[in-house]
Order: C-alpha cells, then structure tokens, then sequence
C-alpha cells in the first residue's frame, strides 16, 4: 500500500510540475495584472483553475470518503452511542451539502466573474433580504442540530439507574487499573490516595467494609451486556482520558474530582466477533488526554460478555485482600471478624509482628504463583 | 492626482527636516518607534517562527507517516532525541506537537500575523502619523522579541521544551517528576509566554487607542475598513483575554514552585502521594480556554479584516453588506467570549454546563455563516482580478467555509463524545483557524508587500506558490477527517499499541506526511520571492492595486510621519468600486463627493456641505501639536 501511495504521489508531483511549467510557459509573454493596467493570460488560467480545482477536488473527496468508510469503526455496540452515530451521520449530511454549495459558488464566482476587457463589475453593496434569509436559515438548520444534539447529550449525561452495575477506573501513567465491586455485596468500598502503596495501587480504604472483597486488574475489564453500566472514572496522577472507541464513550479522569460515564453494551465481545469476522477482535479502552511519554499505549482490554458468564467470571476472582492478606493490617480492629472470610486461616490470627509477617509474605507470593 | 500630491509633499517634507533630524541606525532600524519598522522587525521574526514551527511538524509527521522509518539522518539537528535505533524519541515526539502548537498559535499566527499588520496598517489606513505611543508599540516587539529569545532557547537544553501540549495542562505540567517536557523546559515556557502576553497587551492598547483617537479628518467609524474593524476587534478580545492566560500561567509557576495547590490535589506519583488537596486541574482549564477559545478569533479576525479589503479590491465591487460583515464580526468577538467550555464537554464539567455552552456554540456559525456568504455574493458579478493576494484570499474563504462546517459538528456536545481529542479535530482547527489565517497572513503579505518595501513581488511564483499551497494543505487535513472519523486519538507517538488502529490508515497517514512535506516545500517559494523581490523587485507604482484605501495615497516609500505635509481627509467609505457613472472604477476615500458629482447616489449629493465642515475639524496630527 505504500508503494501505490508512493507512486501515487510521484504521479502527483509530476502532473503538478507539468502543470506549473505549462502555467509559466503560456504566463512568461502575458503581462500580469497589474503592469500597464493590463490583465494577462494568467487571469484567465488562475480562474480557470479554480473551476478545475473544484470539479477534480469534488471527484477525489467523494473517491477517498468511498475509499476510507471500510476503516470507520463499526456500528456502535451501545444505544446512546447508535443515537450519537444518527445525529454524526445526519449533521455530515447537512454540512457536506452545505460545504459543496457555497463551495461551488465560490469556484465558480471565480471562474465565471474572473476580469473581461470592457465590463464593469456591479455596484451592489447591500440588499437586507437576502442578508436576512441567509441569517435565518443558518439560524433554523442549527437550532434543529442543537436541539436533537441537547437531547441525545441530556439522555447521555443523565442519572445512572439504580440497577446500574458499577466499576471504577483509575488512570496512572501509564495504564489502566479497574476496581470490581467484589463479589459478595457488588458495592465499591472507600478509597484514600494517601493510602496507594504496591500492595493497594488504587488506595482502597480497608476501614470500610464495602471494599473487603472488591478487585482489580489492569489486564482487562469484564462487564455484563444489556445491563446499565456505571463507570466511575479517577486519576492518580496526572489528567488522563477513558476513550472506549466502539462504545462511543469518553470521559476525563481527573486527580482529585472522580467523574463517571454511564453506558448500556449490549454486544458481547463473541458477538462482535461474529459481526466483524474478526476472531480476534476485542473492545478497548485507551487514553486521549495526553498524560506523558506512554500516553500512546495504555491499552486495557474490555470484555462484554452475557450477565451469566459474567457472574460466573466475577465468582471465580480472588478480592485484593485474599490475594494481599497484608492489607488485613489496615482494618481497624471491630471489623477484623467481618474481614476473616476473605482471608487466608492463619493470616487472621497472625500477630502483627515484623518477623511473622515477613514470613507470611513469602508464603503468600508462593501460593499466589501455584494459582496462577 | 498623485503626482500633484507627492510635489506638495516634497515640500512639506523639507519642512519636516528641520525638526526631525536623521536618526542612528540603531533607532531607525532596531529600537525603532516607527510603526512600519515594527511591523517588518514583526514580520520577519513571523516569518522565522513559521519556518521552526511548520519545519517541526514535517518531523512528526514523518514519525506518524513512517512509523518504521530509520531517522539517522536527522540526528545532526536532533542529537540524542534521536536514539540508538534511529527512531524519534516519544517524550520528544510530544515536545515537538507542543512546540509546534504554542509556535504557530502565539508567535506566527497572533504576533506575526496581527503585529505586522496591525502595526502596518492601523496608522496608514486610518490616516495617522503613527501610533498612539510609539515607545510602548517598541516596547511590544522587544518584550516579544525576549519571549522569542526564551522560548526558542528552550528547544536546545537538555531535557527538552515543554511537552505537555500547547494547552499545558496541569498536573501534567506542573509536576516536573511526570514528564521530561514538565522540567526546565515547561519553566522557561511559562516565563516566555507571561513576556508575550506583556507584549500582546503593550500591542493591544495601542491599536485601540490609536483606532479611537487618531483617525483623520471625516475617519468616522462607518468609514473604517474592514481590516481597521477587524483589528480593533482583535486588539479588544485580546486585552480582555490575555490577561486571564497570565493569572492561569501564574498560578501555575506557583503550584510548580511555590507549593500551593491552585491546580493539585490528591496525587500519587512516583511512589509518593503528595500533599496537596483541594485545589482542581478544571479550574486552569476554565483559565487557559477563557484566553485559549478568543485566541481563536484572535487569529483569524485580522485575516478576515484584510480578506475582504483585498477581494473587495480585486473584485473591483464593494464588498458585500459592509454593516452586515461589522455586525457579524462584533457578534463573533462578543461571542467568543462565552463559548470557551466547547473545549471541556468531556473534561467531567456539569453536563447542565455543557448544555449551555453547546447552545452558544453554535449560535456563532450564524455570523460567521453570514460572512462567508458576503464574501461569495462579493465575488457575485464582479471582474475579478486574480493577484496572488485576491488567490489566497479566495483560498481563505474556501478553507473557512469547510473548516467551520466540521465546527458544526463537534460543537454539539453530544457528538464531541467520540470525536473528542481525535484527528477530526486536528483537522477541523487547522483548516479553520491554521490554513485560513495563514492564508490571510500570506495575502497579506502579497497585497501590500509593495506599501511596505516600494517594490512588488513576482506574480508568477506567487501564483504557483498559491497552487502547491492551496492543494497540499486540502491534501493534508482533508483525509485527516477521515482518520479521526475512524476514532484516532491525537498526540499518539504511535498507532500500534490498539487493534482499533494497528493495521489501517497506515498508507493514508503516510499521504498525510507526503502532502505536509509537499506543501512544506512549497513555502520556500515563498521565501524565496520574498527575499528576491526585496532585492530586485520591480518598484511599485503609486497604487498598484488602484485600491481605495488611504495607505496608497502616502508616498511610495512613506517616511516618517507617513504623510509629508497634511494628512488627507476623508470623505467616503472605502469600498466604491465600480461605482456606476465614475470614469475609473474605483473612487479612493480621499476623494469629496463635490468632485464626483456625476457619480454620486441621491443621499451622498446631500454631504456635499459637510465637507466643509470634515476640512475644519481639529486633527489629531501628532506632527501639528508641540511636542
């Protein structure tokens, strides 16, 4: 392919320098405009080229846009997102034929009007209706878009449901981590940025019993199809963006204000496969707020599967406590008995003593590499 | 009519000597407090910046176009950002798009574009000796001049120029351990751009005062050219804005050196979690696109300004509802002012905010709609001259026309969903405020190189200069459209890490760099007839492009004070071209109703008697007052 760009462009640059030779050849004995209040040759050829301009420019948009629409993502996988893809569609068709109109009528006020010996051009410095209509129906034409437009982003922004399954997402240079809201009471506990360390890279806070048996990954991200999704979006570090490309999803993340996206997906990854006829085809999730040198390349995977398999995939996850029973040292003591269960037996009795604890981590690096 | 003119003027100007003794070089050509000096020194240093700035974009775009491509060859200029495997180094990758961005925005398209020609044509269109203050106008180009000097000496240490973005947003650039390009670079931007927006102030009191208290003799407002229309509104918008971008780079320089937390909280970074709570990286967003959303029209107004005094004139027609294109451009400074949160749909505002800001976006494509519809209906049985000026000013509108109509688009919030921050937007923007204000930028230079430098450049060069231009920059951004459409993120170093991007799109990107590369070339063209018609040109003729306008009345090669003996009253608007009944076809400003009566419409019989009256009035002639 980039051969035939390749040559394609050689091709190009060939058809210009023959034009602009032939150009400085039939120029060289016309005298420009402005010498002797004579207009030249290349009068005639400049305008004439604005008419060519339009019609071979006009030819290769309409080839290029029938070229580049095989590579369009595919149909959005979310509701709000088909809506959005309506309204993209529906808005480019209204610009394109607004951009080819006054388009042509530039070019060819160009070609047409360009300078005749003898004529005078019209004095004609004002007419209110039609500075009128052409204020009005910009005016109607954009009401209509930014009426549909406010709905669409009203319905988009609005409340989560109540029944919304919730995730959070956390943006660090430079990769994505998200949290399950575990797989007992499906809420996410309490977070802190004080308390990110290794062991706790998203800071949950243990003295909350909601996050006893949440989990996270930053490999990829399971979610149910036809469920409302809540997306609970946050930074540690510096500005980063969740860009879910086939869900037509975006949202900041921003150090210090958690923010949210609230979505429906109601293919499943194996769905999409069939529809693409990509067997390898999988949702992503990436960056576009640039957050530093591997902005470029903080990809999570997103998998969307049936709520069955999904609940089923939720069952088998470890929580971050059992997988880290160090953190069992952050939960203050009148929930320890509340935690026991996520806990590995001897961890809960173990004292606090350095040495044991030491011990304890060699152990559990040893088990936690036979799981996998 | 000229030769009279310039004989009286001879003899004033022997007049003149007595008191206006020849300067050093140094305060002709350097520290020079004369407007039309400070408009070449801006356009010169205009012209360097765009070289740097578009040379830098050729870079990255053989890094995207090419991903693979060994780039050795560049290591003389780059050194170590090139590294071992001959490929760019990715936090350089991102210096250059910043670099690039703040380049081309600030110190080609405002300072270039509006210095120059702000400074060169306000006093000369207007009628007046200078500017209001010459002293704070030199102050202008030599606070810029440093802000240049600072900035551009940022490119060579060690770790680099800021990198964050033109838009700098923090905590990414506050936090000097985030980010090679959040170090000593991204101090040394803050302190060049806080002495450019000293710079754009000096600059911007001057040209309104100088709009508001020099006009000559019967300048009255509804007499202005539209380029003097265009450049008091520009000089307004940016005395209310800069001065916003400030405070937001100040609070900056404080949370990255003072430890405050304007922009900071809750931060956990190379393994630590810093101290700061409670201040919101929102908060500069809102700051940086208060200046950042104006800075847009700040651009492109003057180009609008100087377009249609240019096609105007090579339509020989009087532009097309003169009020209409005032009204339209007073509508969009106004509401270029409350429509900056298009910027931050997705940055977690309130989505109620986002609502409003979506209403009033799209509320200025109505004006600017109307503009681009007076330009065609101007074209509309006209005889049209085709100068290389009138050929970038019908590009201009062109560029305009397509670029605004995507604005359409991503201003409805609802869409800007998934086209936030990806090549579509790269492409509506550069169309619609990069090419058309360079555009306007180059028409300007072509239309009254032969006012500045008595000499004219060649219109064959210019012509084809306009071709490869107008063609490679379509090439360039419109199939970008399409690269965005399809989800690409911007400010990727590369597209290999997602399956959405891996193997598409690869040959179109490297068409992209092809055709950026082409119509870099081209520009040298460009320089070229610059340099060459600077020295050999063909010296110009009193009026070259017989234009209405009260700069060519001024001598050839305007000396200090412009005017040698009184500076010419003014008595009709400046676009009667074409005027049914008048021998030429055009009737310049200077020219009394009293001597065209065989040309004069009904109402303008009836301002016969003011003359009198315009002549008696008391000029604000700097020249005439002691001083």
């Amino acid at each position: 392919m980039v051969y035939i760009v390749a040559l394609l462009s050689i091709i190009f640059l060939g058809l210009a320098a023959l034009v602009v030779s032939r150009m400085a050849k039939v120029v060289k004995n016309a005298s420009g405009p402005v010498e002797d209040g004579q207009i030249g040759m290349s009068n005639k050829i400049n305008g004439t080229l604005f008419l060519a301009f339009f019609i071979v420019g006009l030819i290769g948009a309409v080839w290029s846009f029938l070229y580049a629409k095989q590579f369009f993502l595919p149909e959005a996988s979310s509701p709000h997102g088909r809506h959005t893809d309506f309204l993209f569609w529906l808005g480019m068709s209204i610009i394109t034929i607004a951009f080819v109109v006054t388009n042509a009528l530039l070019f060819g006020f160009a070609w047409r009007y360009q300078h005749k010996e003898g004529r005078k051009a019209s004095y004609y410095p004002e007419n209110h209706k039609l500075e009128l209509i052409w204020t009005v129906i910009p005016a109607v034409i954009m009401a209509l878009l930014v009426f549909t437009g406010w709905r669409a982003w009203r319905d988009i922004m609005a409340e989560a449901p109540e029944n919304a399954q919730v995730f959070e997402i956390v943006g660090k240079q430079f990769n994505w981590i998200v949290r399950y809201p575990g797989v007992d009471n499906n809420k996410l506990g309490a977070f802190n940025y004080k308390l990110i360390d290794n062991n706790n890279d998203t800071g949950i806070d243990y003295a909350d019993e909601a996050s006893f048996d949440d989990f996270t990954s930053t490999s990829e991200l399971h979610i149910p199809a036809n469920k409302p999704i809540l997306l609970k979006i946050r930074a540690r570090d510096v500005l980063h963006s969740v860009f879910i490309p086939h869900l037509r999803v975006k949202m900041d993340a921003v150090p210090g204000m958690p923010t949210r996206f609230q979505f429906t997906a109601d293919k499943t990854t194996d769905e999409m496969r069939n529809l693409t006829g990509n067997p390898d085809f999988t949702y992503e999730i990436a960056c576009t707020e640039v957050c530093g040198q591997g902005h470029f390349s903080m990809r999570i995977r997103l998998i969307v599967e049936d709520e069955a398999s999904w609940l089923a995939w939720c069952k088998e996850q470890k929580p971050l406590l059992t997988s880290t029973p160090e953190l069992a040292a952050r939960i203050p003591s009148n929930l320890k008995a509340k935690a026991a269960k996520y806990l590995p037996a001897d961890a809960v009795s173990a004292p606090s003593d350095s040495v044991t604890a030491s011990v304890l981590k060699g152990g559990v690096t040893v088990a936690s590499s036979t799981l996998r | 009519m000229s030769t009279v003119t310039t004989n009286s003027a001879t003899v004033a100007h022997a007049v003149e000597q007595d008191h206006h003794e020849p300067q050093s070089f140094w305060r002709t050509y350097i520290f020079s407090e004369d407007h039309k000096t400070i408009a070449k020194q801006y356009l010169i240093s205009g012209i360097f910046w765009s070289i740097i700035g578009i040379g830098m974009s050729v870079v990255f775009r053989l890094q995207l176009g090419f991903p693979g491509m060994k780039l050795e060859f560049l290591r003389p200029i780059l050194g170590s950002w090139i590294n071992e495997t001959g490929k760019l180094d990715p936090n350089f990758y991102l210096a250059l798009v910043t670099m690039h961005g703040t380049i081309m925005v600030f110190f080609v398209l405002t300072a270039g574009l509006s210095g120059t020609f702000s400074n060169f044509l306000i006093p000369l269109q207007i009628g007046a000796r200078d500017m209001a203050s010459g002293f704070l106008n030199m102050l202008s180009y030599w606070f810029f001049f440093l802000a240049s000097v600072i900035m551009f000496s940022s490119i060579f240490i060690e770790t680099g120029p800021a990198a964050g973005g033109w838009v700098i947003y923090p905590p990414l650039s506050a936090l000097p351990q985030a980010h090679k390009g959040s170090e000593l670079g991204m101090t040394l931007w803050l302190i060049s751009m806080a002495l450019f927006i000293v710079s754009q102030l000096l600059g911007g009191i001057n040209y309104i005062t100088t709009v508001i208290n020099l006009r000559t003799r019967g300048m009255s407002f509804s007499k202005l050219p539209l380029t003097i229309w265009a450049f008091l509104l520009t000089a307004i918008l940016g005395l209310i804005s800069f001065p916003v971008l400030l405070s937001a780079a100040l609070l900056l320089i404080f949370d990255r050196s003072f430890g405050t937390s304007f922009y900071l909280s809750e931060i956990y970074i190379k393994g630590e979690a810093l101290p700061n709570v409670g201040g919101s990286p929102i908060l500069f967003q809102h700051l940086f696109w208060f200046l950042g959303h104006p800075e847009v029209y700040i651009v492109l107004l003057p180009a609008l300004g100087m377009t249609s005094e240019i096609i105007a004139t090579n339509s020989r027609k009087p532009i097309f509802g003169y009020r209409a294109m005032i009204a339209s451009m007073m509508g969009i400074a106004f509401l270029a002012f409350i429509v900056w949160a298009h910027h931050m749909f997705v940055t977690g505002m309130n989505p109620f905010l986002g609502s409003i800001f979506m209403f009033l976006t799209l509320i200025i494509a109505v004006p600017s709609a109307v503009k681009a519809f007076n330009y065609i209906t101007t074209l509309w049985r006209g005889n049209i001259r085709f100068t290389p000026a009138m050929l970038f000013s019908i590009g201009l509108v062109s560029f305009f026309i397509s670029g605004g109509l995507t604005g359409i688009i991503l201003g409805n919030s609802a869409l800007d969903i998934q086209l936030h921050d990806t090549y579509f937007v790269v492409a509506h923007f550069h169309l619609v405020m990069g090419a058309a204000s360079a555009f306007g930028l180059l028409a300007g230079v072509y239309h009254w190189f032969p006012k500045m430098f008595g000499k004219l450049m060649d219109e064959k060069l210019g012509y084809i200069h306009f071709w490869l231009t107008f063609i490679g920059i379509y090439l360039v951004f419109f199939p970008m459209h399409y690269i965005g459409i399809a989800g690409f993120p911007r400010r990727y170093y590369a597209f290999t890490s997602y399956d959405f991007t891996k193997n598409i799109f690869a040959d179109m990107n490297s068409f992209i760099s092809l055709a950026a590369i082409f119509t870099f070339t081209a520009q040298w063209i460009f320089i070229y007839n610059f340099v060459n018609s600077l020295i050999r040109g063909k010296k110009s003729p009193q009026n070259p492009w017989k234009s209405n306008t009260l700069e060519w009345t001024a001598p050839i090669n305007p000396g200090h004070g412009n005017w040698p003996g009184e500076i010419p009253a003014v008595y009709r608007w400046p676009y009667d071209y074409s005027k049914p009944g008048a021998k030429d076809d055009f009737i310049p400003q200077n020219v009394p109703y009293s001597q065209t009566p065989e040309s004069n419409l009904p109402h303008e019989n009836e301002l016969i008697g003011l003359e009198k009256e315009i002549e008696a009035q008391n000029l604000n002639d700097q020249f005439s007052q002691p001083h």
